[in-house]
């Protein structure tokens, strides 16, 4: 039951939302059915619905800046949410958000699910997100009494809390080897084996700003790890496409045109088709992957699978976006957990000693350079990190060092 | 309704091991998967070295879900699936079926609750978006409505794969793009553009001036006088990009603006590296109105981006590819957009934008 404005109880169909009801009509499921579905147990759910209507009305949010609250040895993992409009609306004053570090892949028993749904009905507004865009399972919306009990619940029930802040960011991953035949290293093992190895880091911010981690497990990158990843570990191969000719016509026969749009876009111009064979010329073989999610039951990548290291995606703030730019071009599958976390340790330590604050890792690599920053980590420079060597003559020659030529 | 913690107190467990919550067909065939077939919109078949087979039905979520509809989920995914789903990272929903049989009786339930099964290859796919009003401070618009209004609109383009190439949409409400927007086929981006109003009291009590200060990426903000003599700023307006970066830091740095905030739509970027290499989105619509509760302009625009790529772009093109062999003059001259002076870049490298050759098409 929501509180009226007169101070008389409303029924939550008697909310005067008629901005909002237009989102209920229309094909797509609706959040505002969602939000009145939960308001139906949850007072604070029935304001959130209230404040939301005033926001679409007068065009702006109502939401102030977080405020410093959290649980108890952790500097991060809630996310502080005061309203501006809680007089008005008084069960969303305070309106603070769990983000809840998900399993790996986003898989679920529906135990599991509802246990967590259990706890946010005693302690919350019942609204989730499915997930943040980090990868968190969301929980939207408590009151600071309640953080400590939740979380508390949430641990006894198997789950932890993620990232927020100057801190490591929740780790993600796509679905990997659990359901991807193109998977070229163990992605949701990689990820849960980083996370495990950094929850110091990922629960008590100490970094100059965020840090996020992802990992695709082939280069389709379906969690664009390469777009927004600090450190972005994408699964490639070493050795051949693996080809079936005889799928490959089937392919031909069931009217895919072959050489127009499998060869055609092959970057690499690696591939031809006389008709009855597919010739590939893996030496000039990009790992794109654009033949082999065209004939999946032709083609697949090699057998000596591992991953390619990037560094330094960001969104645009604060000096423009960055994707994030190749730092180790292979590591076999099985070295990447050990290689991950030596590399690691020397990009924060350098990170450390060189960021200010709010500055990303890519944005500290583009104002030192990215030469001087492999000084750094103690990494020799090889030509799969650039798309070309420099064009400008403008070289900081180093003064040639005692006993070299 | 405070309840006394548990005890004992247990932190830094991190999250459940990657295998928990796996089905029992996902662990006999884990990283032992040969290939996928196609089953049509919304439905995958994955089939392993073993033989055994995995049908995937996916299905589209406003991603704000309550507890109740998530044990709904749950319910289905005991009736359907052994009691295992998942969930994507385009906030779509997954039942993992080892019995063919079960799909159509799963797509009719789905179907009852008003979720629409679809989403798969050259489809359009859920679209990744931020808080915007419904939980973020910092929001130039809301999200969840922009993506109700706009799939509103392309559901038929979710539920059957009649594209040209997949098709990746993304909202967000402000340049702090939470997710991976500023990669994707077609972005809807919340933009504020006016210079942030000092809020001199409340600075003065909350907020550190030199961080304020460096935080500013143009030096637009210097420091004055403030209240009570203590140190307040100004911000030089024409050297402001209105990024929001101050008011991050400082909320006295107010942004919102409910006559000037509205949306910006960007083209062309991609993440996968599928034929051609990830790139960025490119503006292609400035400014539209900030027009809750539908956003009509928007709507409008993003119909008429999917309508012309769907008619002009060739099989494996996606929106970014299709403009490159068409060129962004023909793109203009095709949506009918408009291009102005905002549209050539005065940022950093700015120059590397340039058209640097005497190749134009006509």
């Amino acid at each position: 039951m929501a509180e009226g404005d007169d101070g008389m109880e409303l029924k939550r169909s008697e909310r005067k939302t008629p901005l909002l009801d237009e989102l209920e009509k229309g094909p797509w499921p609706s959040f505002v059915t969602e939000i009145k579905s939960a308001s139906g147990g949850n007072e604070s759910a029935g304001d959130l619905l209230g404040q939301l209507e005033l926001s679409y009305e007068d065009k702006v949010s109502h939401w102030k800046h977080g405020g410093l609250v959290g649980v108890l040895g952790y500097g991060g993992g809630v996310i502080g949410r005061y309203s501006d409009v809680g007089e008005q609306y008084p069960k969303v004053a305070h309106f603070h958000t769990l983000r809840v570090n998900h399993p790996a892949g986003w898989f679920y028993s529906s135990d599991a699910l509802r246990t967590v749904c259990d706890i946010w009905e005693r302690h919350g507004s019942g609204l989730t997100n499915m997930h943040g865009s980090t990868g968190d399972m969301i929980l939207l919306g408590t009151t600071t009494d309640h953080l400590e009990p939740a979380f508390q619940e949430l641990t006894h029930a198997g789950f932890d809390l993620g990232g927020s802040g100057s801190a490591v960011r929740t780790p993600s991953c796509c679905v990997g080897m659990a359901r991807c035949e193109w998977a070229c290293f163990d992605a949701m093992k990689l990820c849960y084996d980083l996370t495990m190895a950094y929850q110091d880091e990922i629960h008590r911010p100490a970094f100059p700003y965020k840090f996020k981690i992802k990992c695709s497990a082939c280069p389709n990158d379906c969690v664009a790890a390469i777009a927004r990843a600090d450190l972005s570990v994408i699964g490639t191969w070493k050795d051949e496409i693996r080809i079936d000719q005889d799928e490959v016509a089937k392919y031909a026969t069931s009217g895919m045109d072959i050489q127009r749009d499998v060869c055609g876009n092959c970057p690499g111009k690696c591939m031809d088709w006389d008709g009855k064979q597919l010739n590939i010329d893996n030496r000039d073989c990009v790992r794109c992957m654009h033949c082999i999610n065209a004939m999946p039951k032709a083609l697949r990548p090699g057998v000596k699978k591992g991953a390619v290291v990037l560094i330094g995606a960001k969104a645009p703030i604060l000096q423009g976006a960055l994707l994030s730019s190749v730092l180790i071009p292979f590591v076999p599958a099985e070295e990447l957990l050990e290689t991950l976390k030596e590399l690691i340790q020397r990009i924060w330590d350098f990170w450390d000693e060189y960021g200010t604050n709010r500055e990303r890792i890519g944005e500290l690599i583009q104002r030192v350079g990215l030469a001087a920053f492999l000084d750094g980590i103690g990494l020799d420079p090889v030509p799969e990190m650039v798309s070309a060597p420099r064009d400008n003559p403008y070289i900081y020659y180093q003064a040639t060092k005692e006993g070299e030529e | 309704m405070t309840t006394t913690p548990l005890q004992p107190r247990i932190t830094d467990i991190g999250p459940p091991a990657y295998d928990k919550f796996l089905p029992p067909v996902i662990r006999r065939n884990y990283g032992a998967w040969k290939y996928h077939e196609k089953l049509g919109p919304g439905i995958l078949c994955h089939v392993a070295e073993s033989g055994d087979r995995l049908y995937t039905v996916r299905a589209g979520t406003p991603r704000l879900l309550s507890i109740e509809s998530l044990r709904k989920f749950a319910d289905l995914a005991d009736k359907y699936c052994g009691g295992y789903l998942r969930f994507t990272s385009r906030n779509n929903i997954e039942f993992l079926l080892e019995d063919a049989a079960m799909i159509e009786p799963l797509k009719q339930e789905l179907a009852a609750l008003g979720i629409p099964v679809g989403g798969t290859n050259n489809a359009i796919s859920n679209i990744v978006h931020t808080q915007g009003w419904v939980h973020c401070h910092a929001a130039a618009t809301d999200a969840s409505g922009l993506v109700k209004s706009v799939m509103d609109a392309l559901i038929d383009h979710f539920t059957h794969e009649d594209l040209p190439a997949k098709l990746r949409i993304a909202v967000a409400c402000c340049l702090n793009m939470c997710g991976a927007v500023h990669c994707s086929d077609i972005a809807i981006l919340g933009v504020h553009r006016r210079p942030p109003k000092v809020q001199g009291e409340m600075l003065t009590k909350v907020c550190e001036v030199p961080t304020l200060i460096a935080s500013c990426p143009t030096g637009a903000i210097r420091p004055v006088p403030g209240v009570g003599g203590k140190q307040s700023v100004e911000v030089i307006e024409e050297q402001c990009m209105y990024c929001g970066n101050c008011f991050s830091v400082c909320p006295a740095m107010k942004m919102a603006d409910a006559e000037n905030d509205g949306l910006s739509i960007w083209v062309g970027g991609k993440v996968s590296n599928a034929r051609s290499a990830p790139r960025f989105s490119r503006l292609a619509i400035p400014f539209l109105p900030n027009n809750p509760p539908r956003w009509p302009e928007v709507v409008e625009a993003v119909v008429k981006i999917v309508d012309v790529y769907r008619g002009e772009a060739r099989r494996y093109e996606r929106v970014g590819e299709w403009i490159d062999r068409i060129g962004w003059s023909r793109f203009f001259e095709l949506t009918g957009f408009e291009f102005t002076r905002y549209h050539i870049d005065d940022f950093k490298h700015a120059g590397m934008t340039f058209a640097r050759s005497a190749q134009v098409r006509h």
